[in-house]
């Protein structure tokens, strides 16, 4: 066993009891957790059965093979953050859509006399 | 209430039974924002005027508000694009036949917004853009603008296959079909350029009518040299996307 075995086996152990504890507490929605665990998951098996990393990695042509767990640690990484940038993506469209509508229901209010600003004299508002 | 009464359209001398909104994005436009609002009022009489107030945080919002147009204030900076479409969305709403965009900024001539109305109103285009660089005016961009311009304009008439000059203009009117799309559908950042090419992939007819423009009141572009590199990369990349696209 490389000792690169070790630390990843430890460490992918402890990723997974942190996001399991995090969609525990509330932190992380269940739906944002998916790659987490699956990249979790993967680095274990690959981890503790040291025949699969060996076949792997010759496989794919990589030499050494515990340098194979770094090659899937990363492309996780960078498909974790792909998937940030889509959801970063749909939130600032929704934001927008929103703010728009926010911006178009305080004048529709406005011009029925309601005043938001809370300079006005609107009826039947009360402060905040 | 008296908001909706100072606002009522009163037939437009200039095209009669046709319901006109004057769009004016502005974000910190204190300087030219009341300049800019009367003479649209002298120049586009019966049509309505809205400010799209994108979260100044100066007395923009304020002024325009005193002179007694629609103002729709943003409650943070979105952007241009945003901006643009919330005066598109509030067109389609309160049913406007022609909106038109105006800049804040004092750089749009208001004396010609009757040019861009006319073929709409017609029937003759769906969109109006104003061009600076037909034949008319004086306008003269730095060499490294005017590259970028001429660029844009090249490939945009080349992607439409018709002549456009200035692609990157914003003083534009759009008919009502095209307001609608707009509501549904505007870019984020630097949207004049590929507005256009979303335009032409539905089918809408684009036209250019020669403008004058003035020089800025106040502000100034929004397009420093360090943006400009991410202006051309991304609307040449939204362009190149919206091709790829289905329609």
């Amino acid at each position: 066993m490389y000792l690169v075995q070790v630390v990843a086996i430890l460490g992918s152990v402890l990723l997974f009891g942190i996001v399991i504890d995090f969609i525990r507490r509330g932190l992380l929605k269940e739906k944002y957790s998916v790659l987490w665990l699956a990249a979790a998951i993967i680095i274990l098996a690959l981890s503790l059965k040291k025949e699969l990393l060996d076949t792997f990695a010759e496989k794919i042509g990589v030499a050494y093979p515990p340098s194979l767990l770094f090659l899937v640690a990363f492309l996780f990484v960078l498909l974790i953050n792909l998937h940030f940038s889509v959801v970063i993506s749909i939130f600032h469209e929704k934001n927008k859509v929103l703010s728009q509508e926010l911006t178009l229901i305080k004048n529709a209010l406005k011009e029925s006399g309601i005043d938001l600003s809370g300079k006005g004299k609107g009826p039947g508002l009360p402060d905040d | 209430m008296t908001e909706s009464l100072r606002q009522r359209t009163l037939p437009a001398p200039m095209v009669p039974d046709k319901r006109i909104l004057i769009i004016i994005p502005a974000f910190n436009e204190e300087a030219s924002i009341g300049g800019v609002i009367s003479l649209v009022r002298k120049h586009a009489p019966g049509a309505d005027i809205v400010v799209v107030n994108d979260g100044s945080t100066d007395r923009t919002g304020a002024i325009a508000d005193g002179l007694g147009v629609i103002v729709l204030n943003h409650i943070y900076n979105l952007g241009i694009g945003a901006t643009m479409q919330t005066g598109y969305k509030y067109a389609l709403r309160r049913g406007y036949d022609i909106a038109v965009q105006v800049d804040g900024d004092g750089q749009h001539p208001a004396d010609q917004i009757i040019d861009l109305v006319r073929p709409v109103a017609e029937g003759r285009a769906e969109m109006v853009v104003g061009s600076r660089f037909l034949g008319m005016g004086e306008y003269r961009p730095s060499i490294a603008r005017s590259a970028g311009m001429v660029f844009f304009s090249r490939l945009v008439s080349a992607i439409i296959r018709e002549r456009m000059t200035d692609t990157t203009s914003g003083f534009r009117a759009a008919g009502r079909s095209c307001i609608e799309f707009f509501s549904s559908k505007y870019p984020d950042d630097y949207p004049e350029v590929e507005a256009l090419v979303l335009l032409h992939k539905k089918g809408f007819r684009i036209m250019e009518v020669p403008v004058e423009m003035a020089k800025r009141a106040g502000g100034r572009s929004s397009i420093t040299p360090m943006k400009s590199v991410y202006y051309m990369a991304k609307v040449l990349l939204a362009i190149l996307v919206d091709l790829m696209k289905r329609a």
